[in-house]
């Protein structure tokens, strides 16, 4: 099971990853995985996160852009910590 | 894998893997006379909705398609048409006719739906005895139309379900499988890729220009903020997508990474270009857009889903992809092709798309979907306007 992992990042540029576990817990040192190349590297999840939600990968400030798949998915309305849930909360999308 | 599958061979050519006989209405009000021949009758389907009158125009036009293509489908056997008034029953008929297939049209003023039942039902029961006698032969899975169209997608869908469509496209369309994909309203946030992935440039403008006329014109003329939770919609949000933009990126990635559209089809609109990827301008609504991609000529559907969307179609067999554990844990009788595999690194989309091809040609063969198991017929016609 260890090498099994909680999180899941598109593209080396993106600044937020999915988890891909049920009931993950804060405090967990997550094994992340880039799909692009298969790469791994760690990351402490700093809150309890749902199954297909995101966490930020670094500390954001209100008004970055969100990047997954390498691509722009919106705007942050408000500042993230690193390994905190990314949401309705403080993304929001530049179209509508 | 070997490439041949046993399916029935229409008239025209087209290679169906179902044999419906069909109690087809042209109008809402005509839903009665076509439910009770079914009744009558064993072995045939009607499938009722809600349109049909009072409408002109483009709107119009994409309900004539609608009926039409969903009785020229190469899935349907023989169809019997009803409809209120003789002359847009006709054009039912004459439209379905062109197939070659067994057709019958009878309209219910100054009949009353006794007799329109009466007459009816003596055609339906001898499409029946037609239809149950026709063999499936040997065809190649190449002559398939396969369309896609994912829902109640979450994160996981991107991650799984739709790269798993996309390695299945990747591999069948160059062996000349035509391919369908739409939902125009979700491919915002992606439509510099969408557009790129065009096989030339004019093809690309022509869909740039569909896009942003849509975006104009009802997503501006209508606008509420994040479209009421629409798009994304509640669901979605459950599922941990937050934006249109990333859930465009994850929807886009069921067109793999090689394959490029050839042609952009009117809602309903059958492919005319030869084999190849089509974008159709199409609803993202599930039911909706595979009842349009259906009208279009496809015979299978393959159906990512996230959070677990439930849809079926009447006549085409509709296989849901799920990527996303808890939904195979808690909607398990929905799943077809399990690919959570993926999120857990024990199996490669490579591996995924190789399910999903071996999954399509035991559909082909005749095994029955999840939807089909459990009754979902969602048969829902694309209104582009108020009637008159």
């Amino acid at each position: 099971m260890s090498n099994i992992p909680q999180l899941l990042v598109h593209d080396h540029e993106d600044n937020v990853g999915v988890v891909v576990v049920e009931d993950l817990k804060a405090g967990t040192e997550m094994l992340c995985v880039v799909t692009h190349d298969n790469s791994t590297f760690k990351l402490k999840a700093e809150q309890d996160v749902a199954i297909g939600h995101k966490i930020a990968l670094k500390d954001i400030a209100e008004g970055d852009t969100a990047i997954k798949y390498g691509e722009d998915i919106g705007k942050f309305v408000g500042a993230v910590k690193k390994g905190h849930h990314v949401h309705t909360q403080n993304l929001k999308t530049k179209r509508w | 894998m070997s490439d041949k599958i046993m399916a029935y061979r229409r008239d025209n050519g087209r290679v169906g893997v179902r044999n419906h006989v069909l109690i087809l209405p042209v109008d809402d009000i005509s839903n009665a006379a076509c439910e009770a021949v079914a009744n009558n009758v064993k072995g045939t389907m009607a499938i009722p909705h809600a349109y049909g009158r009072l409408q002109f125009g483009e709107d119009l036009d994409v309900h004539f398609r609608t009926i039409i293509g969903t009785g020229a489908n190469a899935n349907v056997a023989a169809v019997v048409v009803i409809g209120i008034e003789p002359d847009w029953t006709q054009k039912i008929v004459d439209g379905i006719a062109e197939t070659g297939k067994p057709v019958y049209g009878v309209s219910i003023e100054q009949k009353g739906d006794f007799e329109t039942i009466r007459l009816a039902s003596w055609k339906a029961k001898e499409f029946v005895h037609y239809a149950t006698e026709i063999q499936r032969e040997e065809c190649d899975m190449s002559e398939l139309w396969i369309s896609t169209k994912c829902g109640e997608s979450d994160t996981t869908t991107g991650l799984g379900s739709c790269p798993t469509v996309g390695n299945m496209y990747d591999k069948l369309i160059p062996t000349g499988v035509t391919g369908f994909f739409g939902e125009t309203s979700e491919i915002t946030g992606a439509e510099h890729i969408c557009k790129a992935r065009a096989a030339d440039e004019e093809t690309g403008e022509r869909w740039y220009k569909m896009w942003k006329a849509y975006q104009d014109d009802v997503i501006f003329a209508h606008q509420t903020d994040d479209l009421s939770d629409s798009q994304p919609t509640k669901g979605n949000i459950l599922g941990g997508l937050t934006t249109i933009e990333e859930k465009a990126l994850g929807n886009l990635e069921k067109i793999g990474r090689e394959c490029k559209y050839i042609d952009i089809l009117e809602p309903a609109e059958a492919p005319a270009k030869g084999n190849g990827l089509y974008f159709m301008d199409s609803s993202s609504a599930a039911a909706e857009c595979v009842t349009l991609m259906a009208a279009g000529g496809a015979v299978i559907h393959t159906f990512p889903t996230g959070q677990g969307n439930v849809v079926g179609n009447p006549i085409v067999p509709v296989i849901k992809i799920t990527a996303n554990p808890r939904t195979v844990r808690t909607m398990g009788e929905h799943v077809d092709v399990d690919v959570s595999g993926i999120l857990t690194r024990e199996k490669t989309i490579d591996e995924a798309g190789d399910d999903l091809i071996e999954m399509i040609k035991r559909t082909a063969n005749g095994r029955n979907t999840a939807a089909e198991a459990l009754g979902h017929r969602e048969f829902s016609m694309t209104k582009l306007y108020r009637s008159a």
